[in-house]
């Protein structure tokens, strides 16, 4: 089986994100590999042991090769980095990785339910109607039998169970297994591991259909209203008051 | 012309009056959109919000999958010459709009807050960075798709009666095969619609002790989230959770007990109006975002919170 996962550089979860003129200032910011993607590389680990036939691709900024290291270093067989500093909208990265797809032709794509940057869900459907290609969103639980898939996965209401033929886009989500750590030796094979590098412009796409206009960090003030609960009774109470009378929320 | 895809039961849902609205606000032609079993039974209902219905019950959209539903509205977007069109930002949404988005070689925009339109297109507003940042963002494009956060817009307001047609769709089957659905049904006011929040976590210890947080739910008229940390437990049910991989929230206050303030916890109920945090721990990052808060053990302070909210009550 061949599998693709589609991986990406994000600001660390516990990082601080901060803006400059209305724009993200990443300078300073420690980056990772986003942690909803990291869960496809697994993945994709387990269902071929060794590596063998797994391919990264990333697409973005020339920061991304840390993570693309990550994955290598993770056991990833071989990596593909679209280098690119434009944010492209979702339909127009769709058209650019569907010709890297369609030239690797895998069975399947692991892509992260939700990114950690763009807060999106979109990437894994949109490159599953481009292909045309059926899709499981939110994946918990996968079984392979040769070219058919059985899942489960979330859905609005609770969860839904399904089978399909492969090839298939997956997204995937907590729950699905527990991502490995790097073994040092495995960092140090990473480095010598092929990484292609190319741009979206040989897939024809330079211009993105979506403009970022303004990013803005908008917290709202706390209160930070703070009781002492060593005695509970009063503590209590002395709360709900202020729920009530204050905040007016009760 | 704004086609608008309508999720309903047996009464069009929330988000549909929204969308409705959203486009009322736009202004111009509306067309509402119904596809599947029942859509001919809620059509008076839509009429109401629109200029024109189209309905569709072909048997290939039951039971739903992506493809076939992208399929069936980039096709109804195409011969009502849409230029704009809006999807639910529900998780079934928003794997939907960007396939539409897809199949009309649209722009989209992505779980808007705010939509207003500019010159050949949309401006809206979104959450990014988990839900640290809030983005603006513009599409001009021939066609601009766009899914819409759920609880963010006003609900369509009643006008004359548009048309109703019922449409014929050449249609494919999906080749998904879907082997079951288990529907997670709660006694309790649903989650994203309460206007009060109660969450455990981890500092709840067991399962059992999630009945200090039902029971002041129950006393306050709350609906009741959980950390990822009391789900990957099996405390609590995956629909409970809130955070970057479970459910948004913006509630009028929300209460979190026994929550430490995970970065992946508070992009999920980070926007409520009123954050209230129960914890052990004075240094918990809960307390840097909370409105109000008891800083003691939970095992004490609920249950004297409980008394308290029902003395209030009665
Ligand atoms: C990709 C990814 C996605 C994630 N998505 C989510 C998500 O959607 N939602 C989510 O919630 N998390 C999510 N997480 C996990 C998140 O990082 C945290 O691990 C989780 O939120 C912690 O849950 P918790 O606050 O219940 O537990 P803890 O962090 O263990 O906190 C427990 C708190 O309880 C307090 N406590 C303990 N005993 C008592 C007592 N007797 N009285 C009072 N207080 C007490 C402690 O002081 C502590 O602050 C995600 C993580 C990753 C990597
Ligand atoms: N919509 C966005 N706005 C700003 N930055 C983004 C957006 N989407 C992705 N990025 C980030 O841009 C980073 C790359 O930054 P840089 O290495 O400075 O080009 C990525 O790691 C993403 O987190």
């Amino acid at each position: 089986m061949k599998i693709l996962c589609l991986i990406r550089q994000v600001p660390d979860a516990e990082a601080k994100v901060k803006t400059k003129a209305s724009k993200m200032d990443f300078d300073g910011t420690t980056m990772a590999l986003d942690g909803m993607d990291e869960y496809g590389v697994e993945q994709a680990l387990r269902i071929n042991e060794g590596g063998a036939n797994t391919i990264a691709v990333a697409l973005g900024s020339n920061r991304f090769e840390d993570a693309i290291r990550r994955a290598l270093a993770m056991g990833i067989e071989r990596a593909i980095h679209i280098e690119t500093d434009t944010i492209f909208d979702v339909v127009s990265q769709a058209k650019i990785l569907k010709a890297v797809v369609l030239e690797e032709n895998p069975d399947i794509v692991f892509v992260g339910g939700q990114h950690a940057d763009t807060d999106s869900q979109a990437l894994g459907a949109a490159l599953a109607e481009a292909l045309e290609w059926n899709q499981i969103t939110w994946t918990t639980e996968l079984t392979l039998d040769n070219n058919q898939a059985k899942a489960t996965h979330d859905v609005d209401d609770g969860k839904e169970s399904l089978e399909l033929t492969l090839p298939a886009i997956i997204t995937t989500q907590q729950g699905l297994n527990e991502p490995r750590y790097p073994t040092l030796p495995n960092i140090m094979k990473a480095k010598k591991k092929e990484l292609k590098k190319t741009t979206p412009a040989e897939y024809g796409i330079s211009t993105s259909k979506v403009q970022i206009v303004a990013q803005e960090i908008q917290e709202r003030a706390r209160l930070n209203k703070l009781i002492d609960g060593k005695d509970p009774i009063a503590a209590a109470e002395q709360l709900i008051k202020l729920l009530h009378e204050e905040a007016k929320v009760i | 012309m704004i086609l608008v895809q309508c999720e309903f039961d047996t009464k069009l849902k929330k988000s549909a009056l929204e969308l409705l609205g959203a486009a009322q606000k736009l202004g111009g032609d509306i067309t509402a959109v119904l596809l599947g079993t029942g859509a001919g039974a809620v059509a008076t209902e839509a009429a109401q919000y629109a200029n024109q219905v189209l309905v569709c019950e072909d048997a290939l959209l039951e039971p739903y999958t992506a493809k076939t539903f992208a399929k069936a509205i980039a096709d109804l977007a195409e011969q009502a010459e849409a230029t704009i069109v809006l999807l639910a930002g529900s998780r079934g949404g928003r794997e939907l709009a960007p396939r539409v988005a897809v199949r009309l070689d649209a722009a989209y925009l992505e779980d808007a807050t705010n939509i207003e339109r500019i010159e050949g297109g949309l401006r809206i507003q979104h959450y990014a960075f988990l839900a640290r940042v809030t983005e603006t963002l513009e599409a001009t494009a021939p066609i601009v798709v766009c899914s819409v956060k759920p609880n963010t817009q006003a609900i369509a307001e009643t006008r004359a009666a548009g048309e109703i047609y019922e449409v014929e769709l050449e249609l494919t089957a999906s080749g998904v095969n879907i082997l079951g659905r288990i529907q997670e049904k709660t006694t309790r006011v649903a989650l994203t619609e309460a206007s009060l929040v109660v969450t455990g976590g981890r500092g709840l210890g067991s399962p059992e002790n999630f009945a200090l947080i039902e029971g002041l739910a129950d006393v306050i008229g709350a609906g009741v989230g959980a950390t990822r940390a009391a789900v990957d437990a099996g405390w609590r049910p995956y629909g409970e959770q809130v955070g970057q991989t479970g459910k948004t929230v913006q509630p009028n206050a929300y209460i979190a007990v026994g929550v430490s303030g995970a970065v992946q916890h508070l992009s999920g109920m980070g926007k409520s109006k009123n954050i209230i945090a129960i914890n052990k721990d004075p240094e918990a990052p809960i307390f840097k975002v909370a409105d109000y808060g008891i800083i003691g053990d939970l095992h004490t302070i609920m249950p004297a919170l409980i008394d308290a909210a029902k003395k209030l009550r009665d």
